[in-house]
């Protein structure tokens, strides 16, 4: 298998096993690439993508960015506070706009779910999801995947807790997507003000205790309070928060084992995650950022790479 | 399937000791000199190389594996893109001698794109081919190898196939074959 069953990355929900699988062996051969004197190759030297973020990401849009850049392509970037989107024009016709100039890819984030399964019905470009609201965001998925292969070796069997914002984290939907297919175990912790109803149907386990969870296992994958997605009170404040769910030394100094602390960013410290335990020799975090450049050059090399 | 043998395993034998003699005439100590195998079919002539090499001479040369799927010319040409290989390579080739080993050179494309990749990791000193069959007149670059093992005149519609025993083949065998048509 060397193809991808698919011409857009929309979500995790949309790939084969052997679609992640062809990502993540490829992304081994790009994090060679990226580690070398010289970190660029030429695959996408006639190829031009357009990086469209009608929401704020600082460390998405550089790591696909960059990985752009590394694969030789021409890049452009749109935000939406500065452009016509302000003066009311449509989805569509501000995507059509950039295509007409020639544009073959488009990486776009937006804060309603599902549009860029809504642009790839009605564009012809290859899509890449890089967030849609509180859906999906397969590339962090991937990389959190790359991330955890790279560190124990192997996903299957292996035990996964997400913990923090699970109703307003499109992190977590893909990640349990992508980790289940997998191989996985994982569960969802957090306030139960903050676990989406029916998340069991998706075959995860709910803990709403922190050291119980972490007890569980190997990896702790630790979500932001996702603050601009609320619109009401879901716990008293985030001290109390902080107080129930925040992962810290002390915490970790108590389990009879060595578990591996992820996290998306950005990182709220003191909230989610002490400094003691970010900035610690469990956390992968630095890891996972390096990973998502290799991750979304194999995406973009994989996607671009198909005739027609 | 109509199959002609070109080389049997005791001629492969003979060409691999000759080719470490060559080295040996021309690099003299290896001191500046390092090998590179192109992925996936030169790092298993290498190796053999590297091995024997050490045998005859006593030094074990600096080898490593070199991927140039990504440097390849027909990206987006092709259906879908090549599966890529492990690039293993941990040393700088700046103003190293390279030899460069495949066991089949055609058109030179595959040559040429791993030249580009090897410039990732420095500029050489200078840069040597080293290959065990020179398929000639098929080639799309000027490029020539500097030791071979045999040349061959064949057509487009054929295949060299190179065979090696401890890859699960009988014998080491280097075939030309006809290419199904599909």
């Amino acid at each position: 298998m060397s193809q991808l069953s698919t011409k857009h990355l929309l979500g995790i929900k949309n790939l084969t096993l052997d679609d992640v699988q062809l990502i993540l062996d490829t992304a081994s051969n790009f994090k060679e690439v990226i580690n070398r004197p010289i970190k660029k190759v030429p695959s996408l030297r006639d190829i031009t993508i357009a990086n469209v973020f009608f929401e704020n990401s600082t460390r998405t849009k550089l790591s696909f960015e960059l990985a752009e850049k590394r694969l030789s392509a021409d890049v452009v970037n749109f935000s939406s506070s500065s452009s016509s989107v302000k003066k009311g024009e449509s989805l569509v016709d501000t995507v059509n706009n950039i295509l007409s100039m020639k544009v073959d890819m488009v990486v776009m984030r937006h804060s309603s779910p599902g549009a860029p399964h809504f642009l790839s019905r009605n564009v012809k470009a290859n899509i890449i999801n890089a967030g849609d609201g509180t859906h999906e965001h397969p590339t962090q998925a991937l990389l959190d995947a790359f991330s955890i292969k790279e560190k124990l070796g192997e996903i299957a069997g292996k035990k996964i807790a997400i913990i923090g914002d699970i109703l307003h984290s499109r992190v977590a939907l893909s990640n349990i997507f992508c980790l289940k297919m997998l191989g996985a175990e994982v569960m969802v912790c957090g306030p139960i003000t903050l676990i989406p109803k029916y998340i069991t149907s998706l075959g995860v386990k709910v803990e709403l205790d922190v050291k119980k969870a972490l007890e569980w296992c190997d990896v702790a994958n630790v979500l932001r309070i996702q603050l601009e997605r609320q619109q009401i009170k879901y716990f008293p404040s985030l001290r109390e928060y902080s107080l129930y769910y925040g992962i810290n030394k002390r915490l970790l100094q108590q389990l009879n084992k060595e578990i591996v602390i992820m996290h998306p960013g950005p990182i709220n410290r003191g909230v989610e995650l002490n400094s003691d335990v970010a900035d610690s020799e469990h956390s992968i975090i630095l890891n996972q950022v390096e990973n998502g450049v290799a991750v979304r050059m194999a995406v973009l090399y994989l996607l671009a790479g198909q005739k027609g | 399937m109509q199959k002609r043998l070109i080389l049997d395993q005791g001629q492969i034998g003979i060409i691999l000791r000759r080719f470490c003699h060559q080295l040996i005439e021309n690099h003299d100590n290896f001191e500046n000199t390092v090998l590179l195998g192109l992925q996936p079919r030169g790092t298993i002539l290498l190796d053999k190389i590297v091995t024997l090499l050490e045998e005859i001479s006593g030094v074990k040369v600096p080898s490593g594996y070199l991927d140039a799927t990504f440097h390849r010319d027909d990206f987006r040409r092709r259906d879908f893109p090549l599966k890529a290989n492990e690039t293993k390579i941990d040393f700088l080739v700046e103003g190293k001698k390279v030899i460069l080993v495949d066991d089949v050179l055609y058109k030179g494309r595959s040559v040429r794109a791993a030249m580009d990749a090897m410039i990732a990791f420095g500029r050489p000193q200078k840069v040597e081919l080293m290959v065990l069959v020179d398929r000639i007149l098929t080639r799309d670059f000027p490029i020539m190898p500097d030791y071979f093992g045999i040349k061959v005149n064949t057509l487009e519609s054929q295949h060299v196939v190179v065979e090696w025993a401890d890859q699960g083949f009988e014998k080491d065998a280097i075939w030309i074959t006809e290419k199904v048509k599909s």
